[in-house]
């Protein structure tokens, strides 16, 4: 079981509180966790990825056990710990703009 | 008695204001979509309690809101779970999906080199007048869209991009949108769209093929200030009996063309500015206008900090100022493109919403006026719908 945490803006427009937690049958990486998200909630196509290019929204970061993986490529596998559920996927709007 | 519904986007979510015909008493309803901004939110005339809203972000970019209950309730088009059984399984969910048509090409970019079309967001949204499945949303890069399935998806009438003048657009100091779409009540295939800085366009046929409509603008912060394309038109209106006549709040100057755009003429007359913003028309009185005048490009305030509607009963030209109950001292709030509308009862009645957060009203045409709220974030637009 994947355990994802959304920021609250996207929280509420899927409707959901507090983690969202997802099956994932592909190796897990940014991409199958973002694939298997907007297919549960699809509202949220386009507010963490573009539709078309699928590249990372500038101000969407990807917080993984600790370290800031948005730069990795989306395809590259997770640490166990997100595999496993022990730890959180975690997205959030950057704090910019003040 | 007829009801009124006033539908707020603000740079904090979307407020609905309702009250009977004797507008009066107003009940709040919102933040709907809170801590989003909300360019716009707008019913369909055919289906009142359809209403499409803009919610958008920069952080996680464009939302289309649809409502089928009069705004009681919200879902994003296409989202259902009977609506998501794709080919292969695969949601749709295409309702946030702009894509522009073809390769997008470039346009001018402040420095005055090229710059590729990138959308940002929906500025305006405007219903048909015939179908309540059908809607345009102008966007930021300019372009103009359209849904036919209520907002599911969206195709761009990309004739409009693709002008030869497109390479020549500028954004102006809001960004390249695609504020304004004028549907003609009387020619389903002609509509008048403004640019900000491109200027006025019109099709008669759908959208396919499109025409400048600037000539008899003139602006002098470009380097020809008569050109074809470039001017930075900030607002168009015209009233449903009459589409032959616009009137245009221009950057500076008010405009008035009687022949559908080919030609404008200066009707700024005896106002103290003629910069502004908004611009509309009453709803029983074609020859009956009403501006905000705002001291200058470079400080968005109300000249000598007094916040005057200015009404012109001649079509333009002579214009009388409008403050009962409106802050005549001290006052630095600006009055915003999408943010005037009116509703069609008798007397008309006028409404408009700050970028300090008042939504006000006047029941009596301009004589009076009244706010029905006060403290709202920067009110971005107002839209009002006029229910039996």
């Amino acid at each position: 079981m994947i355990r994802v945490v959304l920021p609250p803006h996207l929280r509420t427009l899927a409707r959901v509180d507090g983690e969202v937690e997802l099956d994932v049958d592909a190796t897990v990486t940014q991409r199958s966790i973002l694939d298997e998200l907007e297919t549960r909630y699809p509202m949220l196509r386009g507010t963490m990825r573009d539709h078309v290019t699928q590249l990372r929204r500038p101000l969407v970061r990807f917080f993984v056990c600790g370290e800031d993986l948005s730069h990795e490529s989306p395809d590259a596998p997770l640490p166990e710990a997100i595999a496993k559920g022990s730890e959180p996927f975690v997205i959030i709007g950057a704090i910019a703009g003040g | 008695m007829s009801k009124l519904r006033v539908l707020v986007g603000t740079r904090k979510g979307a407020f609905i204001l309702t009250a009977d015909g004797a507008r009066k008493r107003w009940k709040v309803s919102g933040p709907h979509f809170a801590g989003w901004e909300i360019y716009h939110v707008k019913g369909s005339t055919v289906d009142p309690n359809r209403i499409y809203a803009s919610q958008t972000s920069a952080w996680f970019g464009q939302i289309i809101q649809r409502s089928d209950d009069g705004g009681k309730s919200w879902n994003t088009p296409g989202s259902s779970p009977e609506e998501l059984k794709g080919p292969d399984g695969t949601p749709k969910a295409e309702s946030n999906k702009f894509v522009y048509d073809g390769i997008p090409g470039t346009h001018q970019w402040y420095d005055g080199t090229q710059h590729p079309w990138e959308f940002k967001r929906v500025w305006h949204l405007e219903p048909s007048l015939h179908d309540p499945e059908h809607v345009y949303a102008g966007v930021e890069d300019a372009a103009l869209f359209e849904s036919k399935d209520g907002g599911k998806s969206w195709n761009e009438l990309s004739g409009l991009r693709q002008h030869d003048t497109g390479p020549k657009w500028q954004p102006g100091a809001g960004g390249m949108c695609l504020h304004t779409i004028l549907l003609d009540p009387q020619d389903r295939q002609r509509i008048f769209v403004a640019i900000s800085a491109a200027g006025a366009f019109r099709t008669d046929d759908g959208g396919t093929t499109w025409k400048p409509i600037n000539h008899g603008l003139h602006s002098e912060y470009i380097p020809d200030p008569n050109a074809e394309v470039g001017h930075c038109v900030h607002r168009i209106a015209m009233h449903p009996s009459r589409p032959d006549t616009l009137f245009m709040q221009k950057h500076w100057d008010v405009m008035r063309s009687d022949d559908s755009g080919d030609s404008w003429r200066e009707v700024s007359g005896n106002l103290p500015s003629d910069f502004g913003f908004p611009i509309d028309v009453h709803a029983h009185e074609p020859e009956t206008i009403y501006v905000v005048p705002i001291k200058s490009d470079s400080e968005h305030y109300p000249p000598n900090r007094r916040l005057r509607v200015y009404r012109s009963r001649t079509g333009g030209n002579e214009w009388e100022a409008l403050t009962k109950g409106l802050p005549q001292r001290n006052c630095y709030v600006n009055v915003l493109r999408d943010a005037m509308s009116v509703d069609s009862l008798e007397p008309c009645g006028i409404y408009f919403g700050t970028t300090g957060g008042q939504v006000y009203t006047s029941p009596d045409a301009g004589d009076s006026w009244k706010p029905i709220v006060r403290d709202l974030p920067a009110v971005l637009s107002v839209e009002v719908q006029t229910l039996p």
